[in-house]
């Protein structure tokens, strides 16, 4: 299970990482997305993989999973979505103020910055 | 439990939800609002400071949950002085805002109580994740500012930045999440404690996440490979936005220097200094790059967003000695520098709009009728930031020099100092003569005189670099306190996890 959580993280932030470096604006957004879907997945299990635990500690019970990485979880999922939310926004008008979705502005762009 | 903690952080929060309440009141309220709510914060921060000065730590329990189990607040000596100096630089950034900045769009005076709720919770909490919340918030708002007014210029800057600082944020989760999977806390009091015993197979994780947690400080804070964000975002921003963004990238500096003086201080047995190392040739080359980058400038305001590069270079130059002078000298500096930054971004707008159609950009420009206010200012704060005698960039400059010289690095620090400073006289220099002397051809501009708030709020900036001055002995000492207290990570430890214990 372990190995298997590990290995999901690490495509995710691989090609997250890739779609990042991406030269337009739509793929640096998916790209982040994954890499926010990565992040949180990793913060969820700070707490360790277990199953069938109680999420606090009860009388007669030895070991309980934490609630705390969830709580942070469900903090950073949120904060991810409205960033997400804002980042399209901001990527569309950039295509429109910068008639390109490059994400330098396009080659028209570069020229005037010369 | 004194409630002072958490003022500086209720008052923006509040003046910010009432002003989006109130986005249809004429702008005149919304100015008398947010100018009052902000000026509200003076009294807040120095009562914070003197309190902080008399009675220690002041650790605010929200909910009275007892750390480090709640989120606590705590104010030490340096989250008093940031809240202060972030309370000094808003009021009149936002003075100068309201003299027709903030006509471009709505809600520019929540956006901006927001950004000042971000700041101020982040330089007052005592834990590792509500320092990412207040992030976040202090971001989310300084999005919205930078983006404040339209344009393609500020619309290709803010991608930049927006897409960096998400990618910072999602490193800072990482690194949060390594260092709770370690050590279970995110209490900074109790990871400190935690670090300092941990298992040696364990070390490897946390100093994984440490240094993780140093990348997300350097990128927000502008260091070396991770500064090429900063001229561009700074420039393209609206003069007030760009003179309150003067202490954003202090944020990245408060963080490092409570992060790596805490948690892996010097009782953090291996992994001790974790920071240290990495810190000073990466500040001397932030130097370096800054003052290069000055050099290189061709309008004003990219001057002086490359004099935040070379403050924050000078700045974590002095932290990453890893000694109480060191920390003192980079303290008084970091108060200097954030003023000064701040009204020069105000007075390279104020040029700028006196010489019509060139602007503020290094080029001759037709004669302008109101040379003399603006000239002088600008002149006191390019001798301000060339750091030369007798203002306060002086003194910092000669406390860093002196503080290396006693820890021995005075061969590395000096000529980089020294060198850096030298070519941002030059730049300064030849920026001065080229705004105020070089005509080109063509009758004097019928530009009206500076507004005079506007002038006055850029001038109240630049000249606290004399009061600095005037003031250094006591301003220095408290530094020093500072430092004294930032070099004891255990009375810090005592305060938050001692109040465990109630009476």
């Amino acid at each position: 299970m372990e190995a298997l959580v590990a290995i999901v993280i690490g495509v995710l932030t691989t090609c997250g990482v890739y779609l990042l470096l991406r030269e337009r604006t739509y793929p640096v957004v998916l790209g982040l997305t994954l890499l926010s879907y990565a992040v949180n997945l990793f913060l969820f299990v700070t707490g360790r993989l277990v199953s069938g635990a109680p999420p606090v500690i009860a009388a007669g019970v030895r070991g309980h999973a934490d609630p705390l990485p969830q709580a942070l979880v469900l903090t950073a999922i949120v904060i991810g979505f409205a960033m997400t939310a804002f980042v399209v926004i901001l990527a569309l008008r950039a295509r429109a103020d910068l008639g390109s979705d490059h994400v330098d502005g396009g080659p028209q762009a570069a020229e005037e910055r010369r | 439990m004194s409630h002072l903690a958490i003022g500086p952080v209720l008052l923006p929060f509040l003046a910010g939800l009432v002003l989006l309440l109130g986005e249809r009141w004429p702008l005149a309220w919304q100015r008398a609002l947010g100018l009052a709510a902000t000026a509200g914060l003076w009294p807040l921060a120095l009562s914070l400071l003197a309190a902080v000065a008399d009675r220690g730590y002041q650790v605010y329990a929200l909910g009275d949950w007892p750390p480090p189990f709640g989120i606590v607040l705590v104010a030490d000596r340096l989250s008093a002085l940031m809240v202060t100096l972030t309370a000094i630089l808003a009021l009149f950034a936002l003075l100068y805002a309201s003299r027709g900045t903030d006509a471009a769009g709505r809600h520019f005076h929540s956006l901006f109580q927001l950004q000042l709720f971000g700041l101020n919770g982040a330089f007052l909490t005592g834990d590792l994740f509500n320092l990412f919340v207040f992030f976040e918030v202090l971001l989310i708002a300084s999005y919205a500012l930078l983006l404040y007014g339209g344009g393609a210029a500020r619309t290709r800057a803010g991608l930049h930045y927006v897409v960096l600082n998400l990618v910072g944020s999602s490193l800072f989760l990482i690194a949060a999440g390594l260092l709770y999977g370690v050590t279970g806390t995110l209490n900074l009091a109790d990871l400190a404690v935690r670090v300092a015993a941990l298992a040696p197979e364990d070390t490897a994780l946390v100093r994984a996440g440490g240094l993780l947690l140093l990348v997300v400080f350097a990128l927000k804070g502008a260091l070396l490979p991770l500064h090429f964000w900063l001229p561009a975002a700074y420039c393209s921003a609206s003069a007030p936005v760009a003179a309150l963004f003067a202490v954003m990238t202090k944020v990245g500096v408060y963080a490092i220097i409570r992060v790596y003086t805490l948690v892996f201080g010097a009782g953090a047995g291996t992994l001790a200094g974790l920071a240290e190392a990495w810190l000073w040739p990466l500040a001397l080359g932030t130097l370096m790059m800054g003052a290069v980058g000055v050099l290189g400038s061709r309008n004003l305001r990219r001057v002086a967003a490359y004099l935040v590069v070379i403050s924050v270079g000078t700045l974590l130059a002095g932290v990453g000695l890893g000694t109480a002078p060191g920390l003192a000298a980079s303290l008084y500096y970091l108060l200097h520098t954030t003023l000064l930054t701040g009204g020069l971004f105000l007075l390279a707008d104020v040029i700028g709009r006196q010489r019509g159609e060139a602007g503020d950009a290094l080029d001759p420009g037709v004669p302008f009728p109101h040379p003399l206010p603006p000239g002088l200012l600008f002149f006191g704060a390019a001798v301000a930031a060339a750091g030369m005698p007798p203002l306060s960039g002086y003194l910092g400059k000669l406390l860093l020099l002196q503080a290396a010289l006693a820890a021995g690095q005075a061969r590395w620090l000096w000529p980089v100092v020294l060198g850096g400073g030298l070519l941002t006289l030059m730049a300064l220099g030849r920026a001065g003569s080229t705004l105020f002397w070089r005509r080109a051809p063509g009758p004097v501009a019928d530009a009206a005189p500076p507004d005079a708030v506007a002038l006055a709020a850029a001038g109240a900036l630049i000249l606290t670099s004399p009061l600095l001055a005037v003031l250094a002995g006591p301003v220095i000492a408290l530094a020093q306190a500072t430092a004294a207290q930032l070099a004891d990570p255990a009375s810090y430890v005592a305060a938050v996890l001692g109040s465990r214990v109630r009476p």
